[in-house]
């Protein structure tokens, strides 16, 4: 059913640390490795091995520059520039308006911990769902004719074949700078609602009343002052002030 | 957004099909509201023509609707979540409407030969109105699919939910128009058609023109730096996350259109709303020339509106897209 359920007490999700994220990709390429062979299999390209390939993946990340600014609305103090590693994946929203335009129940969210799924054996292809998130989360695959999108790795976080420290999703598990947490959201206790709240974990375009549960934790305020910010000056040498010898050898040198 | 071919014909076929329900179920609803007895043999079988016609219509433009599934064979699926998704109930309506006016065709085919006992007359208007009231649904569920979509600010504005009901009559009376118009009809029908064709092209007109003008100054709502959790910031793309293009880029991202806005929205206009004037103009100067220019003014206009529907599409721009 594509009603929503009433709002789960569980609400698993992730949280992305934009600090410490180096934009390495390996989130992207664990989870398509995980997943081509995962509850969402397969997890189809269109010429792999040929001229123009492209395919399904439920992470992409994006690399941006960001201009200095002198304070604005979520940087207070003046910021130096600099360059933004920004993954992108489904935030198993509150409000997902990708499951309730499903005309079929193909889409739905779990009562029992807010997950966002595609019963991909009911699902038309009509991608109207892939319209109604803002967020990109939703890709279709040509080959099968339907909607794939992100798991959240239901099939590790509770797999019971895995070590304890396995269970959690393939992007969490691979990241190199731990830029990515996995926990209850839900719950105000837990390590990640601590860091959110701890670090002031944002929603994405939260105006849109989707209530995403995954929370992105902004960068750290970079250091501030002249160092920081001022252009490097030119190099001048005070041969003055260097000892003998090196004054000499400055002297033989800059003939 | 990406414009599917197929989407847009059954928005157009299916838009002239409902609207062309509409005005027959005008034309029998009338002489029952002024307590005028059944009309003569001709009328009904005129009544019968322009069931079948919207049936046809309609039909095709939900098949047409078919073909850009990627699983046409479970299509339905869709008539079970009509308590949340427009898309669902669009279907729910359109087929009540298809069995209401194979109802009313079934009526029609025992009262021609003859068999209908006069009382059974009265279901008709009745019959009429429900078909004229799933109609109206039918297409008021098409219009919100699209103007539900929040993250899609040109299909939020609210010109798009009276824009499908115009262009849904506006169609639905022209192709009317190409069939009557082949029997003489009198001067004063004529002028009355003159006035109707013309009121009818100038509302569509009107409406279209102030939606796109309202649609090219409306901000988006949004910036990448909103997108990115960054709001304030000035955030350009470094890089891409993908070095060819993904669903993503071609579904959402589609820009060919912004780019000829122009001359398309001229083409549009002239096609859909000068055409038919200028049909009905001639028709009405020159009588014995009134079949061939309305129907040919309705292919015209029908055309324009794919185009319409083209831009409708094209134009708009989807929330995602702020990522690339």
């Amino acid at each position: 059913m594509t009603d929503l359920p009433p709002p789960s007490k569980k609400k698993l999700g992730l949280v992305i640390d934009l600090d410490t994220c180096v934009g390495c990709h390996a989130c992207a390429v664990s989870c398509k490795e995980w997943n081509a062979g995962g509850f969402a299999a397969p997890l189809t390209d269109e010429q792999p091995y040929g001229k123009d390939p492209a395919g399904v993946w439920f992470n992409r990340v994006h690399s941006y520059e960001v201009a200095p600014t002198q304070g604005c609305a979520s940087s207070p103090t003046p910021q130096p520039a600099m360059t933004l590693h920004f993954p992108r994946s489904c935030l198993h929203c509150e409000t997902p308006a990708c499951v309730t335009v499903c005309p079929t129940g193909a889409s739905y969210k779990r009562a029992e911990d807010g997950i966002v799924l595609v019963d991909e054996d009911k699902c038309i292809g009509c991608k109207l769902c892939s319209w109604a998130c803002p967020y990109g989360a939703r890709e279709y695959s040509e080959v099968e004719g339907v909607m794939k999108k992100c798991t959240l790795c239901i099939d590790r976080i509770y797999n019971e074949n895995l070590a304890e420290a396995e269970r959690q999703p393939a992007c969490v598990q691979a990241c190199p700078t731990r830029a990515r947490h996995f926990g209850d959201l839900g719950d105000p206790e837990s390590k990640v609602s601590r860091l959110v709240a701890e670090r002031g974990g944002v929603d994405l375009l939260p105006q849109l009343g989707y209530q995403p549960v995954n929370k992105y934790l902004p960068p750290r305020p970079r250091r501030t002052g002249e160092a920081a910010t001022a252009a490097p000056q030119d190099e001048t040498l005070d041969t003055a002030a260097l000892p003998p010898m090196l004054r000499w050898l400055d002297r033989v040198l800059s003939r | 957004m990406h414009p599917a071919f197929s989407v847009i014909a059954f928005t157009t076929l299916s838009g002239a099909g409902y609207g062309l329900l509409l005005w027959a179920g005008g034309l029998i609803l009338l002489p029952a509201l002024q307590g005028r007895a059944p009309a003569n043999g001709a009328t009904v079988l005129l009544w019968g023509v322009l069931l079948v016609l919207g049936l046809v219509l309609t039909t095709a433009g939900l098949l047409s609707s078919m073909l850009h599934l990627g699983k046409p064979g479970r299509a339905w699926r869709a008539f079970s979540q009509w308590r949340t998704s427009w898309l669902s109930r669009e279907g729910v309506f359109a087929v009540a409407t298809a069995l209401v006016v194979v109802a009313m065709l079934a009526l029609l085919g025992v009262g021609i030969a003859g068999a209908l006992p006069t009382g059974l007359w009265i279901a008709m208007p009745a019959l009429a109105a429900i078909m004229v009231l799933l109609s109206l649904c039918t297409i008021a569920s098409t219009a919100m699919i699209y103007a539900s979509l929040k993250p899609i600010p040109a299909w939020r504005h609210p010109l798009v939910l009276p824009g499908y009901f115009v262009f849904a009559i506006l169609t639905g009376w022209l192709v009317l128009m190409a069939l009557v118009n082949w029997s003489a009809l009198s001067d004063e029908t004529l002028g009355v058609i003159l006035l109707v064709t013309f009121a009818l092209a100038i509302v569509a007109g009107v409406l279209k023109l102030v939606y796109w003008h309202r649609i090219d100054r409306q901000p988006l709502g949004a910036t990448r730096a909103d997108a990115v959790g960054l709001p304030g910031r000035e955030v350009d793309v470094f890089e891409r996350p993908n070095t060819q293009a993904n669903y993503i880029n071609k579904e959402m991202g589609h820009v060919l259109a912004r780019k000829h806005a122009r001359p398309l929205r001229f083409i549009a206009l002239v096609l859909f709303a000068a055409v038919p004037m200028v049909a009905s103009w001639l028709a009405w100067a020159n009588p014995e020339l009134a079949g061939p220019v309305f129907t040919l003014g309705a292919l015209l206009a029908l055309a324009g509106t794919l185009v319409e529907r083209w831009l409708f599409f094209a134009q708009a721009r989807h929330l995602v897209t702020l990522y690339y």
